[in-house]
């Protein structure tokens, strides 16, 4: 275990009362890398960057970030070169964004002369003296994500930072993320959604129930998940029966529509299917295939009936 | 040190901002300045300094509304920032959970201080500049000053007691008025119950120790009785010399009302699991 690394957690637990909401999970983040973490609500996401974070301690396990427990005393000092952005993120809504700002620049440790830049970065530039009160989601996710970029951070914890923020809010705020990580910051993003972070990170995590359920670059899930590819194919009514025989043994076939088949082929037995269905030549009107998408890769390992 | 006073300036700008601080600034200056005029009146010119007068009408009224105000201030302060969730960005900083608790603490204190400093203080010097001023009197008007903002550091740390326990922001506002009915006027009344049905069978050191367990009697003690002149009157300079309290022991006794619960607080808010 290197101290180059930005976490690494080992065997990590975490029960509340009877519910254990973390379990086992060994998980590790390079420094520089980036990782998203998914799971549905009550996965054990939020608990397990809690733990990060020493906001909670682990029932069992090992943690550690940038080399240091987290229980260890002058962990606090770290914490300082660790940016955290809370899921719902709140802010005391009296003070301006700049006095906030100002507040949390001073509580890290830096100089106050960079909030009205960061502000202006994160788009906030005109609304700075304004009351958080009056802010947008959109503009408190920014002030939330400005406050997590204090004082160029080695470790950047999101925990579901683009909930609630349209297409083009969360474009910008993975933007601003993708600069900060240009400079060498290790990024772990938490989310719900496959789709939203396919090609924003390194890696992707899975939990289910508060296991990793899978772990790697989301080539290595797709083929992990095994999603079979759907093949669609649209035949004179009278040549269903044909279709249906060509291809016995080879795909599950189901009828969708009337003269029209879909074939789930698994591991490979799509090109093969593909040759039985065009050697039936002008029966065949029309072929579509859909590949295993996101959503079907992610609810493989998150659903409650997917394999162990 | 420094991530204290950070959240020590917070908090009394925060005061500032929603005019904690001018409210109580008011009422202070308010209370003392119209005690300080009103009730002189009737009293004439006694052989006691008015000064003396002021000190004991002032701190039998500051013995009820100081608890309150401090009380109020510090019901808020833990379960409120749970409860709206800035809590846990805040511990995610590089600041320690005991640093927070003093950081309010010393934020919430300062504000009690400039309150009786700027409304008591103003009127103790009217009453001096009007021909009012006498060392001794000057004083035991000083240590009221001083043992009032010691008294609201009793009852900050009381309510941040609260605070921690609580799950919820109501059910500490309600904790914290109970808290202040009894330790304000249901303890009083009890103890006079027993001193009428218990009669001779409590005897003077017990009966001080009964009152000494008490942060409010103890504040009474030490502006009422401690000082002669103010005991004279009070019409309890009897009591003053049968008891024979020190300074001291009442001073004691609200520094450990202080320290234990600011300690239990410590104490439980670093078990919270978060």
């Amino acid at each position: 275990m290197s101290d180059s690394e930005a976490v690494a957690l080992e065997g990590v637990s975490k029960r509340y009362g009877a519910a254990e909401v973390v379990r086992e999970v060994d998980l590790r983040l390079g420094a520089g890398e980036s990782l998203a973490l998914l799971g549905h609500n009550g996965a054990g996401k939020t608990t397990l960057i809690k733990v990060m974070l020493g906001l909670t301690r682990p029932s069992a396990g090992d943690v550690r970030i940038c080399g240091r427990h987290p229980w260890e005393r002058g962990f606090s000092a770290l914490r300082a070169r660790i940016g955290y952005l809370p899921e719902n993120v709140v802010f005391h809504d009296t003070m301006t964004g700049r006095e906030l700002l100002t507040f949390y620049a001073r509580l890290k440790g830096r100089s106050v002369a960079v909030v009205p830049e960061l502000l202006e970065r994160v788009g906030l530039g005109a609304a700075m003296d304004r009351r958080v009160r009056a802010y947008s989601k959109g503009m408190r996710q920014r002030l939330g994500l400005a406050q997590a970029l204090l004082g160029e951070p080695v470790l950047l914890l999101l925990d579901e930072p683009t909930t609630g923020l349209d297409p083009v809010l969360k474009r910008q705020f993975y933007e601003l993320v993708a600069e900060r990580q240009r400079q060498g910051t290790s990024v772990l993003l938490s989310s719900h959604a496959l789709s939203e972070v396919e090609a924003r990170t390194d890696r992707i995590a899975i939990m289910r129930r508060g296991r990793l359920v899978a772990c790697g670059t989301l080539v290595e899930l797709r083929r992990a998940a095994g999603c079979p590819t759907r093949i669609r194919v649209r035949a004179a009514p009278s040549a269903v029966e044909e279709l249906m025989t060509t291809a016995a043994g080879v795909g599950e076939a189901r009828l969708v529509a009337p003269g029209s088949v879909e074939f789930a082929c698994r591991n490979g037995t799509k090109m093969d299917l593909l040759r039985r269905v065009s050697a039936l030549g002008e029966l065949v009107e029309d072929i579509e295939i859909v590949p295993p998408s996101l959503e079907d890769i992610y609810d493989r390992f998150s659903e409650e009936a997917a394999p162990q | 040190m420094k991530a204290i006073l950070i959240l020590a300036d917070k908090e009394i700008r925060d005061g500032l901002r929603n005019r904690w601080v001018l409210g109580t600034i008011l009422s202070f200056a308010g209370l003392a300045l119209s005690l300080a005029f009103l009730g002189s009146a009737p009293v004439g010119s006694t052989r006691a300094g008015e000064l003396a007068v002021a000190v004991a009408g002032l701190s039998s009224l500051t013995v009820y509304l100081m608890p309150l105000i401090a009380l109020m201030l510090a019901f808020d302060a833990l379960v409120g920032e749970f409860e709206r969730g800035t809590m846990l960005l805040l511990l995610s900083y590089p600041v320690t959970r005991w640093q927070v608790v003093l950081g309010k603490f010393l934020g919430h204190i300062a504000i009690l201080a400039v309150a009786v400093l700027v409304g008591y203080g103003s009127a103790g010097l009217l009453l001096a500049w009007s021909g009012g001023w006498d060392v001794e009197g000057a004083g035991s008007y000083l240590a009221m000053m001083a043992s009032s903002v010691l008294l609201g550091g009793v009852f900050l740390a009381l309510g941040y007691l609260v605070s921690v326990l609580a799950r919820e922001r109501s059910a500490a506002a309600g904790w914290a008025l109970g808290l202040w009915l009894f330790a304000v006027v249901l303890y009083d009344l009890a103890l006079l119950g027993l001193l009428v049905a218990g009669g001779d069978a409590l005897g003077a050191g017990q009966f001080v120790a009964l009152l000494l367990a008490s942060p409010t009697d103890a504040y009474r003690i030490l502006n009422l009785i401690g000082d002669r002149a103010v005991a004279a009157v009070a019409g309890l300079a009897g009591a003053a010399a049968r008891a024979g309290i020190g300074g001291l022991a009442p001073v004691a006794a609200m520094l450990g009302w202080l320290l234990v619960p600011l300690l239990l607080t410590l104490v439980i808010l670093q078990r919270r699991d978060l």
